[in-house]
């Protein structure tokens, strides 16, 4: 692809697909805990869809959506040259190998995004859950709050999406989804890893009835 | 000054009207900012009403400005602009009524086919489609989309209610822009004014009967579906906004009775459909459409505010047509 076209494709595909995500689900943010703040921040939610990564990203105002980058599995996104078009220019992605291979730390990537001063959003579940609660919240989570003391954890509670695009399924449904930000919660001196992990999940489920 | 306005072209007195409408809103707004500037209280109940008044307010001015775009643009504009309401009320509706996996096709269907198809006909003129294609085609279609998804849970719930979502949603909002192509004798191009007359009285109706609910302070007839619902408050509405419909006969292909029956059938169907509709909201345990009490226009759900036109406009339609053989 041209090199000077496609900063401008990038932008006006940016635009098309908020466009249409708003007119599908509305992509309603709800800013209950915190207020859409510029400072840097680890937003950790529940994982149902891989709509979930747009859907965040389109429910982050402007000025946020530049310095936060979301986190895309490598299996998935990466498959076609648009999907991997897309998460690089438009969403800019961190991937992450969920297939672990050799003794390379797959949190690397994330580390380097936080060393450089970006926000990032993470779906510590790993993986879509299929069910009514998020599944048992992986290690990645603690490991970055341990080594990034100083980064604000944000749990959001995304809603609905799994209904836009079940598993599966090619067309998107209009269904209204929202985005329920919480309180930042902060890793205890000394606390135990699977403490943490409990309750950072129960901090992103507790935003469900609210 | 009848005459004068006789003697105008019909899309001079069509013009005047929005003159009229976009005048009133412009005194009314300026009014309120006035108010606004006065009151220096927070959070009292005076200032709470003012902010309620102008979200009203707010919805009035964006539902003149739809109809004022539809109007210049002609009629095909004007029906792709109730064609995008009905999207955001069907969106609604369907968010606010749990589905399973197994209706994606059926929902996609209902979106995406059903929805354009029945708004294509309007734009068409296909009279004998319109009213028939939802109530018997796709009531099969949906059905049989559903069915081949193979999840026989809750079968008839679900599809019950996709149903009636489509059938509110698609087929009642699809009757108000089917107003403006009826084709009354010596009546062209005035047909937004039969659009306006059924949108001002039945819109007229409920806001009377919120008024006089409030004054009179009856006991509700079904407290269990609406605390304000009362028959008294409901017949004095009714009325009012009949003899309302009647002074407005001017405006429309009626004579003054006519105007008065058709108007009383309009606020009928309209409010009790409103009704209908809260009944559906208890079910669901909520106050409103729209998400979470907070939707897409703000205070409340579009779906809200255009209810009682999805029931009142059919209805309208089809005793308009079947009385005057059009």
């Amino acid at each position: 692809m041209n090199d000077k076209l496609s900063p401008v494709l990038a932008k006006l595909m940016g635009l098309f697909l908020l466009g249409l995500i708003r007119t599908l689900t509305g992509a309603q943010a709800r800013w209950q805990g915190c207020p859409p703040k510029a400072e840097q921040r680890i937003y950790f939610a529940n994982h149902q869809s891989h709509a979930d990564l747009v859907l965040m990203w389109a429910a982050l105002p402007e000025e946020l959506r530049s310095i936060t980058r979301p986190i895309a599995a490598k299996d998935y996104w990466t498959t076609t040259p648009f999907k991997k078009w897309i998460t690089t220019a438009v969403f800019n992605a961190i991937y992450v190998d969920r297939a672990k291979t050799g003794d390379q730390d797959p949190l690397e990537p994330l580390i380097e995004a936080l060393t450089n001063g970006d926000s990032i959003i993470l779906f510590p579940e790993g993986t879509r859950g299929n069910h009514e609660e998020p599944q048992k919240f992986k290690a990645g989570l603690y490991n970055l709050a341990l080594k990034f003391p100083g980064v604000v954890l944000v749990p959001a509670w995304i809603n609905n999406v799994q209904r836009v695009m079940p598993k599966g399924e090619v067309v998107p449904v209009p269904i209204l989804c929202s985005v329920t930000f919480g309180a930042p919660i902060a890793l205890g001196a000394g606390e135990d890893r699977g403490e943490f992990l409990a309750r950072a999940r129960q901090a992103v489920m507790d935003l469900r009835e609210t | 000054m009848n005459t004068f306005l006789r003697n105008l072209s019909p899309s001079h007195q069509v013009g005047l009207l929005f003159v009229l409408v976009f005048g009133v809103l412009t005194l009314i707004s300026v009014a309120v900012f006035v108010m606004s500037l006065r009151d220096t209280h927070e959070d009292d109940l005076h200032t709470q009403k003012l902010k309620e008044f102008s979200g009203l307010l707010r919805t009035s001015w964006l539902m003149s400005t739809v109809f004022w775009i539809g109007w210049t643009l002609g009629e095909t504009v004007a029906t792709v602009l109730f064609g995008l309401v009905a999207f955001f009320a069907l969106r609604e509706f369907i968010t606010l009524s749990p589905t399973r996996q197994g209706d994606h096709r059926s929902l996609v269907l209902a979106f995406f086919v059903v929805l354009p198809v029945q708004f294509a006909l309007v734009i068409t003129r296909r009279f004998d489609l319109i009213t028939v294609f939802i109530p018997v085609y796709v009531f099969l279609a949906i059905p049989v989309v559903s069915a081949l998804a193979d999840d026989p849970q809750r079968f008839l719930e679900r599809n019950a209610k996709l149903q009636w979502g489509i059938m509110v949603c698609v087929y009642g909002i699809s009757h108000v822009p089917a107003l403006l192509l009826l084709k009354f004798p010596n009546y062209d191009g005035k047909n937004a004014f039969l659009v306006f007359f059924l949108v001002f009285v039945v819109q007229s109706c409920m806001i009377v009967e919120h008024l006089v609910g409030r004054k009179l302070q009856r006991p509700p007839s079904a407290p269990n579906v609406s605390k304000s619902f009362n028959w008294t408050s409901w017949l004095i509405a009714v009325l009012s906004a009949s003899l309302l419909g009647g002074l407005l006969a001017g405006l429309t292909p009626f004579k003054p009775a006519q105007a008065v029956a058709m108007a009383f059938i309009a606020c009928v169907s309209g409010s009790l459909g409103h009704l209908v509709m809260k009944a559906l909201k208890r079910d669901r345990g909520i106050p409103n459409w729209g998400k979470r009490g907070v939707g897409v226009t703000g205070a409340s759900g579009l779906l809200d505010r255009v209810d009682a036109l999805c029931f009142g406009a059919p209805i309208f339609f089809h005793s308009v047509r079947w009385y005057f053989g059009l």
